[in-house]
């Protein structure tokens, strides 16, 4: 179990690197020159100045060499500031993280509650009405993007019903209730293709685990069929989902980015958004490796928490 | 064991027709069947792979899963018809009146969960249990069954057992709520040679102890031996031979029978024995043969076994019932075989070069 952990740990650390690396490289293989977003075009006339400026952001050393004292900075929470608003990146991401991460763990909360009772039911009567119907719906959910759905729950939950505001973000500093509203329809939005992903995987596991011996011989003890579906076959059954639930974090991010700007929200999506747009390296930069972090972390997380779903595994390490 | 808790029988099963319909078409997996067993009794069923002995079982417990099975018969447990009744009737006898331990240890209990659970969840719901009593209810129980240190191997998982602490458990877990009917669905053939003594001895023991009735499902005549009362051969969803266990090994009739007997090995043979393997496959069980199932494998077959399936009879001793044209043994069986022979049929060649096998019926040796 010590070197499972170790294993993942030195995993994750390698990955970061990696990523950092390539988003350095990506970025600077950007078309368009960083000296545009900092100094305004007339300003360039100025060679001298030009010059002076790229020597103070360090332009003409070479690409590792900016790298390694980008990459220096970052182990020390320095990631750098922005070469528009010129606030350090650190402080932007922590401003904006409690929007996008709010959002993604109600999304990825409400879709869990949503999905688990439709893939249990669905597989529990297999082949049934209900089963098609689910399974349908679950087809037809997956084929439907995310600013799709958030525009139509806009035009009937916001503009008809005026149920919830249709854009905009309430901290949840200032109202409890506000911020319930305004995350709402965005989580919606967002939950719409994780709920079928997520149920599809619960059925088709559970559906074969249905099928195991040891429910039969729950059976022939008299148990409840929903106490055998709950306590003894949905744990078998959930090592797909959390691995898919993993995995989706990904999708999800890139998903908020989307929702995010279709809602207005201040989030971390929406700033990435406009960091490329103004060709702020520092600041996409910045957003790019701690998304990534936040990727690498939740999964190693979830391999973690295979530790605590499985004994079998706990042991076999 | 004498039968005298009560006088009437406690499994009473009449022309039991189970079905499952596949695309293929409808595989007719027991095709009437019927017996007796009284409390206390223990009841062995023989036969091979697909011989339709799992399928009675569970046909018995309703324990078919599936939405494709149709069985039809009776099969009165306590004087009440188990097929006719609600599953939430079945619920409150399933684990408290009628248990099975099934084949496979590995993966008859659940992984993740510990074995205390699985020994006491059904003691909790049946007997309602608190607790701190269902434990130690478990406690005793793994005592029973002989495992050693109760209170560490409650905390195990399963994974954490050797097969035969695994079937120790599930031993347990069957016999938590005092069953009065077991079913022990091939109890050994999973676990290692040494082990399956003890635990064909404790599944014995146990029997005896609680005066609980038992069937005992296997493909091996070697493990109803000495143990059951009884003996059910089955072939291809049907009852070929149906005797006290004593007096079937003793006189054993059914060509099926023999030739289960036949394919034991035995250590008085000498070394590089070739053991008479039964030639051919089951029947397809979508389209069983019209005359007796065993006739195209049969080496006493003749005309009349292929054209009419013979009836299960009771023969000279009333206990004994058998269903074949050419008992073993018989003028008849030996006038076929010769015919077979000189015919060069292939089962009744393979019978021939058995070194193990004499045409005069049973083993030698």
């Amino acid at each position: 179990m010590g070197s499972f952990i170790a294993i993942r740990l030195v995993r994750l650390v390698a990955t970061l690197l990696a990523v950092s690396f390539l988003t350095f490289l990506l970025v600077n293989l950007l078309p368009g020159d960083a000296i545009n977003a900092l100094i305004p075009i007339e300003a360039q006339q100025d060679q001298e100045y030009v010059a002076q400026v790229r020597a103070e952001w360090g332009l003409n050393d070479p690409m590792l060499v900016r790298y390694g004292k980008w990459l220096g900075d970052a182990v020390r929470g320095d990631l750098g500031e922005s070469i528009v608003t010129s606030r350090a990146v650190s402080s932007e991401i922590a401003h904006r993280i409690p929007v996008t991460g709010e959002l993604m763990i109600v999304t990825v909360v409400f879709s869990v509650l949503m999905a688990v009772p439709l893939g249990v039911m669905s597989a529990y009567r297999e082949g049934s009405r209900l089963d098609q119907v689910i399974s349908g719906g679950a087809q037809f959910a997956l084929s439907v993007p995310g600013f799709v759905a958030g525009l139509l729950f806009i035009y009937v939950f916001a503009m008809k019903l005026g149920w919830f505001p249709a854009t905009g973000w309430t901290r949840i500093s200032n109202s409890i209730s506000g911020n319930l509203m305004t995350v709402t329809l965005p989580a919606l939005s967002l939950s719409v293709i994780e709920v079928a992903v997520y149920a599809r995987v619960v059925r088709s596991d559970l559906v074969t685990t249905l099928k195991e011996d040891y429910i039969l011989s729950a059976r022939s003890k008299g148990l409840r069929d929903g106490f055998i579906l709950f306590r003894h076959a949905l744990r078998p059954s959930s090592l797909t989902l959390i691995t898919v639930v993993g995995l989706n974090i990904g999708l999800l991010l890139g998903g908020t980015v989307v929702v995010e700007f279709l809602f207005a929200l201040p989030g971390l999506g929406k700033r990435l958004l406009d960091a490329i747009f103004q060709r702020d390296f520092m600041m996409v930069q910045g957003i790019t490796v701690f998304v990534a972090m936040v990727y690498v972390v939740v999964n190693t997380l979830v391999d973690l928490v295979y530790l605590v779903v499985d004994p079998r595994i706990r042991k076999a390490d | 064991m004498p039968d005298n808790v009560a006088n009437s029988p406690l499994l009473e099963v009449d022309d039991l027709r189970t079905t499952f319909t596949i695309p293929t078409g409808d595989v007719k997996a027991v095709r009437g069947v019927s017996f007796t067993l009284d409390r206390g009794r223990t009841l062995g069923i023989v036969g091979e792979s697909g011989s339709g002995k799992t399928v009675l079982a569970r046909s018995i417990m309703r324990l078919n899963l599936g939405t494709n099975v149709t069985t039809t018969g009776t099969a009165a447990f306590d004087g009440n018809d188990v097929l006719t009744r609600s599953p939430s009737e079945m619920r409150q006898l399933w684990g408290s009146e009628m248990a099975m331990v099934f084949q496979d240890p590995m993966t008859s209990l659940n992984p993740l969960v510990r074995v205390q659970r699985q020994v006491t969840e059904h003691l909790c719901r049946h007997l309602n249990l608190n607790r701190s009593e269902a434990r130690q209810a478990a406690v005793d129980l793994l005592r029973e069954v002989r495992i050693p240190d109760p209170d560490t191997r409650l905390r195990s998982f399963p994974h954490e057992l050797s097969g035969g602490m695994r079937q120790r458990v599930c031993i347990a877990v069957a016999l938590a709520c005092e069953p009065s009917l077991l079913f022990a669905d091939e109890p050994t053939t999973a676990l290692d040679v040494t082990v399956q003594h003890q635990i064909l001895n404790l599944l014995s023991r146990e029997q005896a102890d609680r005066e609980m009735a038992m069937v005992l499902v296997t493909h091996d005549l070697g493990v109803v031996a000495g143990r059951t009362d009884d003996t059910m051969v089955m072939y291809a969803g049907t009852v070929a031979e149906y005797a006290p266990t004593v007096s079937l090994f003793a006189d054993m009739r059914h060509p099926y029978s023999e030739a289960l007997m036949r394919s034991i090995p035995l250590t008085s043979f000498p070394s590089h024995t070739r053991l008479a393997a039964i030639t051919g496959r089951p029947p397809d069980l979508i389209d069983p043969p019209t005359g007796c199932a065993f006739s195209p494998r049969c080496p006493y077959v003749q005309d009349h076994c292929v054209n009419e399936a013979p009836p299960l009879v009771e023969i000279d001793d009333p206990a004994h019932r058998l269903a074949c044209w050419t008992p073993v043994g018989s003028p008849e069986a030996l006038t076929a075989f010769e015919k077979n022979l000189a015919a060069g049929l292939p089962q009744a060649v393979a019978v021939d070069v058995s070194t193990t096998w004499s045409p005069t019926g049973g083993v030698d040796g």
